[in-house]
């Protein structure tokens, strides 16, 4: 890919993972160390008030950072940012989209500004936010 | 009950945490990771890489691998005590530094820097920034959560 063609615009590979199960969420938990008894314990998520065990958000940033990855190299990442915005229900497939909003200089590098969501297949927005990524 | 705002400002002690090589795999195997720069050390070193990287959230997980006593949003010992159930993951945003390698050992300071209410206190908000450090003391990384607690 030739990145000079990058303009705003530009729509990144759409990323899809999923659908979340409930063995997804065990070994989330336990590679990610978030030990949170709402993500893989259905009745203490119940008494919580919840319908059932829901997907971590930082399950579906690591999603997105997947995308990102495969775009470009990480170390071309600079910063980003997300607002989750729903729980992810359980049973959900994850779909990361993101485009170029905006083309920017940082300390002479060319760098992307580029609006990123995640998006369930029942079209609910669940993370939405921004990331920096340098195109040189 | 609201939080507590003389939480706000506090600095929590460093913690050393060591990032482990079977971690990064497992972490790659649990997202379901298809780049094998992430769980294969040729591939990493062929794609020019000491060894396997930290992926773009893995800070996160140090970071809750290693938590905080002092400022802590669920102990109630050392920190806000919070209760568990009554807490969302609101925002989370990385800057990056310098990469995160397997075998690095990382020491992190986690500042409470803003604590606010909405809605009439129903809702309340705690941003908390999280810088990563090597032993020569260079920055890594930084981060923050913002954690919504409901109230209502």
């Amino acid at each position: 890919m030739d990145n000079e063609t990058i303009k705003v615009g530009y729509t990144l590979p759409t990323h899809t993972q999923g659908p979340i199960s409930r063995a997804t969420l065990a070994l989330f938990a336990g590679a990610s160390n978030d030990y949170v008894p709402l993500h893989i314990d259905s009745d203490y998520a119940k008494a919580a008030g919840m319908d059932d065990v829901f997907g971590h958000g930082m399950l579906s940033m690591a999603y997105l950072a997947q995308m990102l990855t495969h775009w470009r190299p990480q170390a071309a990442l600079l910063r980003w940012n997300v607002r989750f915005t729903a729980i992810t229900p359980l049973y959900a497939t994850v779909i990361s989209t993101g485009e170029v909003a905006e083309i920017l200089e940082e300390a002479g590098r060319r760098v992307a500004r580029i609006t990123i969501r995640t998006t369930t297949d029942a079209g609910l927005v669940t993370l939405d936010g921004e990331a920096f990524v340098a195109l040189d | 009950m609201p939080v507590d705002r003389k939480h706000l400002g506090e600095v929590s002690e460093p913690r050393v945490i060591d990032v482990e090589k079977g971690q990064l795999r497992f972490f790659a195997k649990a997202t379901n990771e298809t780049n094998p720069i992430y769980f294969d050390e040729d591939a990493a070193r062929a794609a020019g890489h000491p060894t396997i990287p930290a992926p773009p959230t893995f800070l996160f997980s140090l970071a809750l691998g290693a938590p905080a006593k002092r400022g802590n949003v669920l102990d109630a010992e050392n920190g806000m005590g919070v209760d568990m159930r009554r807490i969302l993951h609101g925002e989370q945003k990385f800057e990056y530094h310098r990469p995160i390698y397997a075998g690095d050992r990382v020491t992190l300071v986690t500042t409470t820097s803003e604590i606010y209410d909405k809605k009439g206190g129903a809702l309340e908000f705690i941003a908390q920034d999280t810088e990563a450090t090597n032993d020569a003391g260079e920055l890594l990384a930084s981060m923050r959560v913002v954690t919504v607690v409901r109230n209502g």
